[in-house]
């Protein structure tokens, strides 16, 4: 159990993490997404005690990380993937900091085993790829079998082979009772792996909530509809009570309709339909809604999307 | 028991990184090496050399000559044992190790000074014996007086000047700046002011000024310093204390990165 209580980081004027209040639960993986900037890592720095927090508090199994013995047998992070000597083998780099935790030699082999850089254990890291790298990193969290392990985008720069066999990693460690917290700018990612989610934007907190009413909430589903006799569509689905969103064009949506129920009404009224589709927006877009307000590097390519109240709805959930 | 977790732990380390071998054996093979150069050269040059130079004569002194090039490898090392885990990252994997910021650097120091000590002892005996041997007839021998505190000498002062630099190596946590600085100082400008009269008065409480005594055993004419071979060492630890206490306050204080 991971545990922040009015967590806050500030550079000078610019607040990097802002008042953060939230728990991580064992059993489960939480999720920890935010646009880049949210300040997701500098949380994650501050759970390790590398970055001293301006205000608040943060504990681990109810201790402030610095009074843990052997803090590497109680929590297990990667951060990132290239903080290693170059120099030094993937073997030694495990071995040293199983030592610094009393952690038995033994263990560097079965964590290498582990995450399948048994072959290459002896090489200098410098050779590897990010992949391998990343690898290393989950290797070293792994290392004081810990009940607590985090992870900062750990699907970042991995090939679909190295991202599907982390998501089962990050599964099977919470199957195993361990409380697994995970950080993503990526909402498709977390909706693949988090069973709750907690969402921050400028170091704010955002949403603090199960997937599934997640997605129950955002997972808007409709039925798209295309006709060239607009009007009387709209009329015959009026009279069937049904509500109809105008969407762009010729185009219209029907929210929360059954596309069978649609179809056979136009068949009915003997109505020419070009397009029948049941849709569903992306949790993509609900992240994107959601921390629309929040992200801090704007393209300017062309006007951001628009917050919208709908999304409002949930944030106290 | 913490502390001998982190001094394995910091030994492994810096056993298995290439640095290690290759900034210890230059600073021993260069020490050596440059000093039995000198000192065959002296012992060649004996006769030509004016009387004042000949009654001051000190041959232990000239077996330490390459020190002055040598100490620059102990620099590196020193530098790099600490500078590492900045440029690496490494130092965020560490302090989550070892979040006890005190302890991580003292097990980092104390395996490092020990290491330091080790070849800095062997380098130091290396270069006095066979500086002697090519001495001929104006070589000293280990049991006159002061030689061996000279010799003795001659190790610590490498350790202290590697420990110097660990010391301001945390506290720049970059091995360019902290090389950029430590270098041109003791090559040059600690020289500098330890030999112009206007700053001598000062230059001669610098680290490597006041540590280099140690391996004096025959007085300089007019020499008129204010400490002795040991409380110039003395003076050295001073510095060696100053600079690892300011690195560990700001290592303390610091986010670690």
């Amino acid at each position: 159990m991971i545990e922040l209580e009015g967590l806050t980081k500030r550079y000078g004027e610019k607040v990097a993490v802002d008042r953060l209040t939230f728990a991580v639960r064992p059993g489960i993986v939480t999720g920890f997404l935010g646009p880049n900037g949210a300040g997701k890592s500098t949380t994650m720095r501050m759970i390790l005690g590398l970055d001293h927090p301006t205000a608040g508090d943060v504990r681990i199994d109810g201790t402030h990380y610095r009074q843990l013995k052997d803090p590497l047998t109680y929590i297990g992070a990667l951060l990132d993937a290239k903080a290693v000597h170059g120099g030094r083998s993937a073997w030694n780099h495990l071995l040293c900091l199983a030592q610094s935790n009393g952690v038995p030699a033994s263990r560097v082999a079965e964590v290498l085993d582990v995450v399948g850089l048994t072959a290459v254990a002896r090489k200098k890291a410098k050779g590897f790829s990010y992949g391998m790298g990343q690898r290393l990193g989950i290797a070293a969290a792994l290392l004081g079998d810990p009940r607590i392990l985090m992870f900062d985008e750990p699907v970042n720069g991995l090939d679909p082979e190295g991202i599907h066999w982390i998501r089962n990693l990050m599964k099977s460690l919470a199957a195993q009772g361990r409380t697994v917290f995970v950080s993503s700018h990526l909402m498709s990612e977390m909706a693949l792996t988090a069973d709750h989610l907690v969402v921050i934007g400028q170091g704010r907190l955002l949403a603090d909530t199960s997937m599934a009413d997640f997605i129950r909430t955002n997972a808007r589903s409709y039925v798209r509809v295309r006709t060239p006799q607009r009007e009387r569509l709209l009329d015959v689905l009026h009279e069937a009570g049904i509500t109809v969103v105008e969407a762009g064009g010729e185009a219209l949506e029907v929210e929360g309709g059954k596309a069978e129920r649609i179809g056979e009404l136009a068949a009915q009224y003997g109505l020419v339909l070009h397009e029948l589709s049941p849709q569903q927006a992306s949790l993509e877009e609900a992240f994107m809604q959601l921390t629309a307000e929040s992200v801090e590097y704007h393209a300017h390519a062309g006007p951001g999307p628009a917050p919208q109240d709908w999304g409002a709805g949930w944030k106290g959930a | 028991m913490a502390a001998v977790q982190v001094i394995r732990s910091e030994w492994t380390k810096m056993r298995s990184v290439a640095s290690t071998v290759w900034t210890l054996s230059l600073a021993l093979v260069v020490t050596v090496a440059l000093g039995m150069l000198i000192s065959a050269l002296s012992n060649s040059q004996f006769g030509n050399m004016p009387v004042r130079e000949q009654v001051s004569f000190d041959p232990t002194l000239v077996s330490f000559a390459g020190m002055g090039l040598g100490q620059l490898a102990m620099i590196v090392f020193g530098v790099l044992v600490v500078s590492n885990e900045y440029s690496t990252g490494m130092i965020r994997v560490s302090l989550a190790a070892v979040p006890q910021r005190g302890l991580f650097l003292f097990g980092k120091i104390a395996v490092a000074a020990a290491l330091a000590l080790a070849v800095g002892l062997v380098t130091s005996f290396a270069a006095f014996f066979l500086g002697q041997a090519v001495l001929g007839p104006h070589r000293a021998s280990i049991g006159d007086p002061g030689v061996l505190r000279a010799v003795f000498g001659g190790g610590l002062y490498m350790t202290l000047i590697a420990m110097f630099s660990m010391g301001v190596a945390v506290m720049l946590r970059s091995a360019l700046l902290s090389l950029g600085i430590l270098m041109p100082f003791f090559f040059l400008i600690s020289n500098i002011l330890g030999n112009v009269d206007a700053t001598k008065k000062a230059g001669r409480y610098l680290p490597d000024q006041a540590g280099g005594r140690i391996m004096e055993v025959v007085p300089r004419l007019g020499d008129d310093t204010p400490y002795g071979p040991w409380g110039g060492l003395g003076i050295m630890v001073l510095w060696v204390i100053a600079a690892l206490a300011g690195g560990y306050v700001l290592l303390k204080r610091r986010d670690a990165q």
